[in-house]
């Protein structure tokens, strides 16, 4: 951690007093320094990107800055006025609005209700000056909301509008945007940085919290760099605005990894040879037999998720096929129908040629069928047992690992080493509780359980969610390393960028029914954008 | 430090290992003991002539230990077979009920045909016949968890009262014995199981000692108990692993009623020889607070149904001599099970490193040094 806090460029001190000025906020939680003395400074008209990997503390400086947590030590000053936050109210009563990452907004309810809610003085409702109040803010976004249609029948950028009118409802000085864009199309993005920009002008303060590269140099005035609850660097407007993207995703690597030239290279984003091994597959699939095939499958949804409705393709051994769509929309009885837990009530599944439909979860993995869960910690591991026998739950039973019924524990712990050795899992030792992991290693784990022992098709739900930069592209290289062996693999990821960069071909899963499939190519995003578009409009 | 080992850091305050397990046994036990002397106290009887007449009717004459020891029997099997589905997350709250159509069948089918079997043989197919009938009450509870996901704790006890009913109508009924008392027919001279050399200790203690092992084994050792822990830490998991679910629900409530129906066998062959109508020693419910205190670990309740024994013979006869109803060590098996649920909260959230005490009160001590922990 070398030269944590030499600063590129100096950052310009406005000659107005900053709208948020944070210092020296340290917050500690068991174990780990989430936050260590990070001071920052948010000024009025300008956007300012928090970049940095997942972990690297940025949720957590925002929790502490919209009042859900109090720093341990430092100070927080608002226009120049020191104060204590003391809770998400004291945070909106003194301007600070804040969006987060998953939507909180109730879909049953009409948007002029969801505004309402909770922001209404007194128990009558004053309906009529909400109204009036959600027309001018409206007017300060740039966008038209229809104040009585139900949140639920809203398009994500839409629904996202109505976040941000909710968190500018009390004349919001401060507005915090916690990872807004997972799930935006392209043509969501260009209309909420329009959004942004009409924002600034206005004179708000915006936090921008990403851990995407090129969006913290398109959308940022200026630029902080977190890592390991730490400042590690800023690039102020003077550097954003000259330069190619190029050279400036360089400065900000520079500044993100120091002197660490072998991390800068992993991040997907920074590489210019996977258009070519793109290109490369699409000969490779040319004439590759077909290793899954779903017809019509049909399978209920549970706790007020869609479930699938007629859902057929095909993939081939060697192929990527990513499944787009916003969380909710029948991903998960997607991936439990083809991995049995969920059993379709209509249609058929085939997996090299013979049929699986009415297989158990248990028979199915014999015959390679895997599936790497989205829910590490509830589905995928029994936390309390060791990261050894973790390697092992799904054969229980099995030779070596038990013979003759009896555990086997030494077998059990050489597989366990040799796959932590191989997958790159950190942890203490195989016996440690796999629940004391971090999520990047429990995923590590995982991966080391499903790809081990003669995978044929592997889903992946949600293969990289909530891991660091690092961890994440060791997670697809992993996938694309399975691919070229010739397994077929399914990604589900609500993350666009990712189903772009792994994907062959993309499936656009919506209300349950897959509404289209795209071929990967430099259109693709539009493509799967429009079909989003498209599947929301007509439901 | 790397990232990977910060993350990975234990918590020292963590009570693990066996001082901390143990802690967490008898702290409940010694909280249980000093309030139910405050009790006595208050009732205006000696609390401490009260524990010198438990230990000594429960432990220092000789009598009276056999007496422990073979109370332990039960006890044991009872506890083992709650243990067996507790660990798979199964509630089987139905104890009684298996226990007694086990023990009906036992005493009121077992008098009449035990002469006529050659006597191990007939001992140990009586004990088979008890298994499988207790065990075959857990069916309908155990079917409907595992096809429609109802609720076991309402169904097992509801069939609980079921089974008791069915067990006192067959005494009074079909397997009464001709006497005039509703009671079945005893035990004939010397077909009752045999005496430890010198002891009154039957050798269903023995018996019950070697199944309890076993059942630990089975637990820790086998792609079974691997199979029920996991369906005891999280069902998804479960399912996700490829594991036969309703299946498992089914043979995990079997065994554990088995179990069960193996502890009437050993009171009825070792102890009574009989049973008399609406007999119900009410098992099911003392142990359960028993079995958590071990951890739902089959070894570490061995010592607490030793305790238990020494419990019941000794308060039998200390209740007696402070003139209280015998029903008033039940009052201290409640407390033990009250504190020992303080004891887990309080020792889970010190795990967690999360505060104790209620918030208005931490606010009045100084703050924590924010420094501490890992420094990245």
């Amino acid at each position: 951690m070398t030269g944590s806090n030499d600063r590129i460029g100096s950052s310009t001190v406005g000659v107005s007093t900053p709208a948020v000025e944070l210092s020296g906020i340290t917050k500690a939680f068991p174990g780990v320094i989430a936050n260590d003395r990070i001071s920052l400074r948010a000024l009025r008209g300008e956007v300012l990107c928090l970049l940095g990997e997942n972990g690297a503390g940025k949720s957590t400086l925002m929790s502490i800055l919209s009042g859900l947590y109090q720093p341990d030590a430092g100070s927080i000053r608002i226009d120049g006025r020191e104060v204590r936050i003391g809770s998400p109210r004291d945070g909106r009563e003194l301007g600070i609005g804040m969006v987060y990452q998953h939507l909180s907004l109730i879909p049953t309810l009409t948007v002029l209700e969801n505004l309402m809610l909770g922001s209404n003085p007194g128990i009558v409702l004053d309906e009529v000056r909400a109204r009036a109040r959600l027309g001018d803010l409206a007017a300060r976004l740039g966008v038209h909301v229809d104040a009585d249609v139900r949140v639920g029948a809203l398009s994500l950028g839409q629904q996202q509008h109505v976040e941000i009118i909710k968190a500018l409802w009390k004349d919001s000085t401060v507005l915090i945007l916690d990872e807004p864009t997972s799930m935006l199309t392209p043509q969501g993005i260009e209309e909420l940085q329009k959004v942004l920009l009409g924002l600034k002008a206005s004179g708000l303060a915006i936090i921008f919290i990403t851990h995407k590269l090129h969006e913290a140099i398109a959308i940022g005035d200026r630029v902080v760099a977190l890592r390991q609850g730490r400042v590690v660097g800023e690039l102020g407007p003077e550097v954003l605005r000259t330069g190619t993207p190029h050279e400036i995703q360089g400065r900000i690597v520079e500044v993100m990894f120091g002197e660490d030239p072998t991390r800068g290279p992993q991040i997907a984003e920074l590489r210019e040879d996977l258009a070519a091994e793109r290109s490369d597959a699409r000969t490779r699939l040319e004439g590759s037999p077909e290793i899954l095939r779903l017809d019509g499958v049909s399978a209920p949804g549970a706790r007020g998720q869609h479930g699938i409705e007629g859902a057929t393709f095909v993939v081939r051994e060697g192929e990527v096929l990513g499944v787009a769509g916003v969380d909710g929309n029948g991903q998960r009885a997607l991936a439990e129908a083809i991995a049995g837990q969920r059993r379709s009530s209509v249609g058929t599944i085939h997996l090299g040629g013979e049929e699986v439909t009415n297989l158990s979860v248990g028979a199915r993995q014999r015959l390679g069928l895997r599936y790497v869960t989205d829910d590490r910690l509830h589905e995928g591991v029994v936390g309390r047992y060791a990261v050894g026998l973790n390697f092992v739950l799904k054969r229980i039973g099995d030779e070596p690992f038990w013979r003759k019924g009896t555990i086997d524990r030494k077998a059990i712990e050489t597989t366990a080493r040799s796959l932590i050795t191989e997958f790159d899992v950190r942890t203490p030792s195989p016996a440690t509780p796999i629940g004391k992991l971090s999520g990047g290693n429990i995923q590590k784990a995982l991966l080391a359980r499903e790809l081990s022992f003669d995978p044929r098709v592997v889903v992946f739900h949600k293969p990289t969610h909530g891991l660091d930069v690092k961890t994440i592209a060791a997670v697809r290289d992993r996938i694309r390393a399975l691919a070229a062996r010739g397994v077929g693999v399914i990604v589900i990821s609500t993350d666009l960028d990712e189903l772009i960069d792994l994907s062959d071909r993309v499936a656009v899963l919506f209300a349950g029914r897959i509404v289209g499939v795209v071929e990967n190519g430099p259109q693709a995003a539009t493509r799967i954008g429009e079909l989003l578009v498209g599947g929301e409009a007509a439901a | 430090m790397s990232e990977a080992a910060g993350r990975t850091a234990v918590n020292p305050r963590r009570a693990d290992g066996l001082i901390g397990r143990i802690g967490l046994a008898l702290g409940p036990i010694l909280l249980a003991f000093l309030t139910t002397a405050v009790l006595l106290a208050i009732l205006g009887r000696d609390p401490v002539a009260f524990y010198r007449d438990i230990l000594l009717a429960g432990v220092l004459r000789p009598s009276g230990l056999q007496d422990s020891i073979t109370r332990m029997a039960p006890v044991l099997l009872v506890g083992a077979g709650l243990i067996v589905s507790f660990r798979a997350s199964l509630w089987n709250l139905g104890a009684d009920g298996q226990y007694l159509l086990a023990v009906a069948f036992v005493a009121g089918v077992g008098s009449r045909v035990i002469g006529d079997l050659p006597p191990v043989l007939g001992w140990v197919v009586l004990a088979v016949a008890a298994m499988l009938i207790a065990g075959a009450w857990t069916f309908v509870p155990a079917l409907l968890k595992a096809r429609y996901g109802l609720n076991e704790i309402v169904t097992t006890l509801m069939m609980s009262f079921i089974g008791i009913a069915i067990a006192n109508v067959l005494i009074k009924g079909p397997l009464k014995g001709d006497e005039m008392v509703p009671q079945t027919f005893v035990y004939p001279e010397g077909t009752m199981l045999w005496d430890l050399p010198g002891t009154t200790i039957h050798v269903g203690v023995v018996a019950a000692l070697v199944v309890v092992v076993l059942v630990h084994l089975v637990l820790t050792r086998t792609s079974l108990g691997t199979r029920l822990d996991v369906l005891g830490a999280n069902p998804r998991a479960a399912v996700h692993m490829g594991i036969d679910v309703p299946r498992l629900i089914v043979v995990a409530f079997f065994l554990s009623g088995a179990l069960i129906g193996l502890a009437a066998a050993s009171d009825i062959m070792g102890i009574f020889g009989y049973v008399r109508a609406d007999w119900d020693p009410g098992y099911g419910l003392k142990v359960v607070p028993l079995v958590f205190l071990a951890g739902l670990n089959v070894i570490a309740f061995i010592p607490i149904a030793a305790f238990f024994g020494v419990l019941s013979i000794g308060g039998d006869y200390a209740t007696r001599k402070a003139d209280l109803p015998s029903d008033f060590i039940l009052v201290f098996i409640g407390l033990l099970f009250l504190f020992m649920i303080v004891t887990q909260y309080v020792s889970a959230r010190r795990a967690r490193g999360e505060p104790v005490l209620p918030a208005w009160f931490r606010r009045t001590l100084p703050a924590r040094d924010a420094t501490e922990g890992d420094g990245g």
